[in-house]
Formats: C-alpha cells, structure tokens, sequence
C-alpha cells in the first residue's frame, strides 16, 4: 500500500485550499488527486501521488544529478 | 514513462554497480526500511547484483506487516457488526488476526469495502447517514497526512458517523530500536525515500551520530537503490555515519511543510505496539483529543480477546533483519500469499511475499 508512484498534472481545479484536486496520468491512465501538500505545483510538473494525495513535486534538476554523478565516479 | 524508465536502464545499473564493487574492501550488512523498497529489490534481483560480502537485510518498512494483532482483531469486531461498513486499504483485507481475517468476514455478510484513499470514506459516510462508517487508518508517515486530512475534513464537515480506526506508526524510533538490539547486525540504513518526502531528514541526524550509522533517504527505482547501497558504502569505506540525500528529486531537507503541519494538529506521538516486533516507545500516532469524536478505539467498546500469533512465523524476526523470509521453515511450504500465516506473507511489500514472488528471478 505504501507503492507511491510519479505522475503527470494534467490540470487543476481549484475549490477551498485544503480541496485542490489535479487530474494526473500515470503513464496514460488518469486519477484525480488531492493536491493540498503541493502548494505550488503547476499543470505539467510531475508529482508523487500516494493514496490519493501527491505528497511532492519531483525536481528536474535533481533528477538529472544522478547521471552526472555516474559520469563522474566513472572517471575516477 | 517519465522519472520511471531512466531509472531502470540496464546501461547505468551496470556502471553503479561496477562502481559498487570498486570500492567494497571488506563485508558489510545495510538494511533498507521501506517495504517498497523490499519489493523493487526483489523484482529486480539487486542482491545478485552486489559484490560478495555485501548483504542487504529487509527492515520492518510494510506497514501492513507491522499492525498489531490487537488491531486487526478490533478491526474484525467492527467490521462484524450489522451497523458498521468498514472501510480499509485492499492490503489489510487478508492479514491473518486471531481468528480470522477481514476478507472471511465480508463473505459471512459483513460490509466490507476497499478504498483507494481515506477521502473515499468521507463520501462513503455522506452516502450512508444511517450507518457506522469506519476507515482503518493504518500507515507510516507517508500515509499519515492522508489519513490526517480525512480526520481534519470529517471534523470539518461534522460527519458524526464516520470514525478512523488508527494504527500509525512511524520509522526513526524502529531504526533506533533494531540498532540497540543485541542481535543488531545492521552497518547502515537506506531510509525511505518517501517517508522522508513528508518528514524530512532532520530526525536522521542524531540516529546516525549516535550509533555511528550512515543513512541514505533513497528512492525505488533500481538506480535509486544501487546509488544509496553505494552511497551508504562509501560512507563506511571511509568511516563516514552521515546523513544523505539520494532521493532529492523528490526529498527536501525540510520535508514537506503542510503535510506535517496537519498531522501535528491531528495526530500526537504515543507508544505503538508494532506486530511481531512488541512495543516501541513513542513510536506511533494517535488521535488528539481535540478529534476524540473520529476515533473507533474511542467510539466503540471491544470484546477482550487473547491475542494467539500463530507459532511457526518467524515474522518478527525477518522484519527486524535477523533472518531472511526463505530461512522460515514455514516459507513456501504451510505459509504462501494464498494461506498466510503471518502478515509478512500477504502485502507485496512484505518481505516474505516479496521472495516467494520473485525467487525464481535470483535473489
Ligand atoms: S514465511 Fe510465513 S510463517 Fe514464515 S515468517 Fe514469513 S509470514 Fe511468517
């Protein structure tokens, strides 16, 4: 049950604060999901959705780090 | 799909382990935390894919796993009763209790239902006035907040039939309590990556100075993991107990504010009683007083039963790494995900689930 997956916001609706929901796609399939623990989030980020709620925005940047570090562990 | 595939290339698992197996001079025992990532170890066959020596212990990171029998138990009661439709997450409905478990009392008529998210049994509970809904609030911090906001939102809406049957709990106090264990052989902790997520890594920090320990907040994906047992390894190579991120496209330092703020307002730190385990101190979440209303345990009155965990599971000592799912006499043989004998067995982030799914893949 804890299997929390990365999905597409594909929109958002916005009610009262504690109540915005964003449609997601997970690889194509679609799911409505809470969004009050992603204050910030905008339609085309990418959040981690578990039981629901998506509980982070996934950073780009950040993502892309680990590739960079393996070119470097490579060099060494 | 996106921040899902890059992760299981086949090309940069070979150059991490490669890596991996530069650096390891000597054995060493890490234990990973989370039972999701006991599942992607399993499917992919990571343990193959490390150096000799190097042994990866599955941790108690199921929260299914982890619930008590007395709750179990209470939520079997409930659930019989002709009032109640008891709602739970699919993973629950068959982990064995004393006598029985949840999916047999649906079959003997009672209402039970499986609900994706806690929100689900608000609508539940407007649909139904004339019933006793109950939702069984299980879970680790990654749960919590969920769980938290349909409390919040019931109170809001003063849904006064609706009740949560809470059995949180949350990891920092298990990892301390597997580390002062006498039979502890874990070096180093890949923490979970989405437990983190909510709380952040702040508690981590006196973990790892006090016992010497290096933890890694790491991901699912096979990368994630190869990159925090390498990450976690470096560390001891170098006699390093810190503190690391690997996850952070996803955790940040602070966590996640909002999601904390709500289950500080919902929830209080209590004593838990995690299955197979025994007690933790100050190792789960209860229901504040202020939403006493919205707790079953509260709500309702419970028939006394003695609790009998069945005697062949070894359970509480695979979730504390002392032994490995296949070294229970009953593995495969009395005990499959189709007659559990213990809740290891049954969710797909169980340890024991986990090896009989995937042991002919190579463990
Ligand atoms: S294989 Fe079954 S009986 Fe053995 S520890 Fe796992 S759940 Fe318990």
């Amino acid at each position: 049950m804890c299997l929390a997956v990365p999905g597409k916001i594909l929109s958002i609706s916005e009610d009262e604060p504690l109540m915005k929901m964003g449609r997601v796609s997970f690889g194509g399939s679609l799911r409505d999901v809470n969004l009050a623990y992603v204050p910030d989030v905008k339609v085309n980020d990418y959040v981690i959705v578990h039981v629901g709620f998506a509980i982070s925005v996934l950073d780009e940047n950040e993502a892309g780090k680990i590739f960079d570090y393996l070119d470097q562990i490579q060099e060494i | 799909m996106k921040f899902v595939d890059e992760y299981r290339d086949s090309e940069p698992v070979r150059k991490i382990t490669e890596a991996l197996a530069q650096i390891v001079s000597k054995p060493w025992t890490l234990m990973e935390v989370c039972g999701g990532q006991t599942h992607s170890i399993a499917k992919y066959g990571i343990q193959s894919l490390l150096p000799s020596g190097l042994t990866l212990l599955h941790g108690p990171g199921c929260p299914v796993c982890v619930t008590p029998l007395d709750s179990i138990d209470k939520a079997l009661q409930l659930a019989a009763r002709p009032e109640v439709i008891f709602c739970s997450f699919g993973d629950m409905l068959r982990v064995p209790g004393s006598e029985k478990d949840l999916l047999t009392v649906k079959a003997e008529g009672g209402d039970v239902r499986m609900l994706y998210s806690p929100m689900d049994a608000l609508q539940v509970a407007r649909d139904h006035p004339e019933k006793e809904v109950v939702f069984f609030a299980i879970g680790f911090e990654t749960t919590a907040p969920a769980n938290a906001m349909a409390i919040h939102q019931a109170k809001e809406e003063g849904l006064i039939n609706l009740s949560f049957l809470v059995s949180q709990v949350i990891v920092p106090p298990a990892m301390t309590s597997i580390l002062e264990s006498p039979a502890n052989r874990v070096q180093g902790f890949l923490a979970a990556g989405h437990v983190c997520t909510i709380m952040g890594l702040a508690e981590y920090e006196p973990i790892a100075e006090k016992f010497r320990v290096p933890i890694v907040a790491t991901g699912f994906e096979p990368l994630d993991i190869l990159q925090g047992i390498y990450l976690c390894v470096k560390q001891l190579e170098e006699g390093r107990a810190e503190v690391e991120n690997q996850y952070s496209r996803s955790v940040r330092h602070e966590g996640n504010a909002p999601a904390q703020e709500i289950m500080s307002n919902v929830f209080e730190i209590v004593s838990r009683e995690w299955r197979g385990i025994g007690a933790i101190p100050q190792s789960g979440l209860g229901v504040r007083e202020d939403y006493a209303a919205f707790d079953a345990e509260k709500k309702f009155s419970f028939k006394a039963c003695e609790p009998k965990p069945p005697s062949e599971c070894i359970s509480g000592l695979v979730l504390q790494g002392i032994k490995k799912p296949d070294e229970c006499p009953a593995f495969g043989a009395a005990c499959t995900p189709e007659s559990p004998l213990g809740a290891t067995m049954v969710s797909s982030e169980g340890a024991c689930a986990a090896y009989y799914r995937y042991q002919k893949t190579g463990l």
